[in-house]
């Protein structure tokens, strides 16, 4: 075979590597740069965000919207702040959304859901969503209907 | 009388293998950076080691891809998390079965040609030709081999997972109605580039070189005859596989395990 063949075969493969390793990186791993459309990032405050991951979905009427970028605490009132960066497409978000905690199925992954409100305009980078809703925590739930049925039996006696 | 004497000459002739395979590695390593200086000959070698061997990965990657995607969707729906199958399936491929596949298929793709070839080099008396005309096949021969195949399992492992990633998107996502953000966001979520990705290349790497060594040292070790070439190919295969397996088990406790 041709000395020039063999090169472009050879450049071929250590091509279709390099792109390999880069879809490793950045589509199935998290090294990432965003994606393609730009985003804008919005913010809310939880009393309570239970297992709710960085890299989270952000989902509207089940439909995803964007992804959690960062979760850190509050210095100063000890609320957990989400930050969540919102596909540009979605440039139409009510400034009065609400944010709750969902859980996937019973005991899947947690995700942030949007409900859209009635205002007329719209969120922009850097807002806060005011109107939240903490996870739901299955143990605090469980407590409280063991000393619910505990004080109910009480009562009767 | 005889089956202790068989027990002992075995045992002899198993370590004098062993450190016969240590000093031909000292002087391959040796041959590798005069390798580097002729790097058209490795160019050579990748073609044969790597490129003639893409076809059977990218084949092996998309069936191992969509038959994992199958299982894993079939298993995951039972309990309704099907949605974890990107995550799962990513996993799987870039720590365990990209590189271990790809190290047992070019063990036996490329591993057995580099014996065979090197095997019959010797047979025909090329390599003591070489060395009459004071050439070291060490640089001109295995080194580049060596290199190639190196640089080439790291790739094709790559290549596998890639693959293998779009082979299960395919059954999940085309087949069974997955939606396709679910299968990439779960999968971007949980798959580290550092603790996943780059050990699955570490490991591969590691199979590259310990497969390579096992090939071109079983050729050159080969007995200068037909049979013994076929006994040196059949032996590479075989104790190439077993080696990426027994590594694989203790790269992962090394790597996963914390150790």
């Amino acid at each position: 075979m041709k000395r020039s063949t063999v090169e472009i075969w050879v450049g071929v493969f250590v091509l279709a590597g390099v792109a390999a390793l880069v879809m490793l990186a950045t589509r199935v791993g998290n090294l990432s740069t965003g994606g393609g459309t730009a985003s804008y990032e919005v913010e809310a405050r939880f009393d309570n965000i239970g297992g709710l991951t960085q890299k989270a979905p952000v989902t509207m009427a089940g439909v995803r919207v964007g992804r959690v970028t960062d979760i850190h605490i509050d210095r100063d009132d000890y609320s957990a702040v989400v930050v969540m960066a919102i596909d540009g497409q979605h440039d139409n978000l009510p400034k009065d959304t609400s944010a709750a905690i969902l859980t996937a199925g019973l005991l899947g992954a947690q995700f942030v859901g949007l409900e859209a409100g009635g205002d007329d305009r719209f969120l922009k980078g850097g807002d806060e969503i005011k109107l939240t809703q903490s996870a739901i925590q299955l143990e605090q739930l469980i407590g409280q209907m063991i000393f619910g049925a505990a004080s109910g039996e009480n009562k009767e006696e | 009388m005889g089956m202790v004497q068989g027990v002992g000459a075995w045992t002899l002739g198993a370590i004098q293998r062993l450190g016969r395979a240590c000093l031909f590695l000292m002087a391959s390593l040796a041959g590798v950076p005069a390798a580097l200086g002729r790097f058209r000959s490795v160019i050579a070698q990748l073609y044969s080691v790597g490129v003639q061997t893409l076809l059977i990965i990218v084949v092996a990657g998309l069936f191992v891809g969509m038959v994992l995607g199958l299982q894993f969707y079939y298993n995951l729906v039972d309990f309704g998390a099907e949605s974890e199958l990107g995550l799962l399936v990513a996993l799987t491929l870039t720590r365990e079965l990209g590189p271990v596949l790809a190290g047992l298929l070019f063990a036996g793709r490329a591993g057995s040609a580099l014996t065979a070839e090197i095997g019959l080099m010797k047979a025909t008396e090329q390599l003591a030709a070489m060395e009459m005309m004071a050439v070291d096949p060490m640089q001109r021969v295995i080194g580049p081999r060596f290199v190639a195949g190196i640089i080439a399992v790291p790739l094709l492992a790559a290549i596998f997972s890639a693959i293998g990633v779009i082979g299960a998107w395919l059954v999940g996502v085309g087949q069974l109605g997955l939606d396709d953000g679910v299968y990439w966001s779960s999968m971007n979520g949980g798959v580290d580039f550092f603790d996943d990705v780059l050990n699955g290349i570490i490991k591969s790497i590691v199979f590259g070189f310990v497969i390579t060594w096992i090939a071109v040292f079983e050729g050159y070790d080969a007995d200068p005859t037909s049979r013994g070439v076929a006994h040196a190919t059949t032996r590479t295969v075989v104790s190439a596989s077993l080696a990426v397996l027994g590594l694989d088990y203790i790269l992962t406790a090394i790597m996963f395990g914390g150790l």
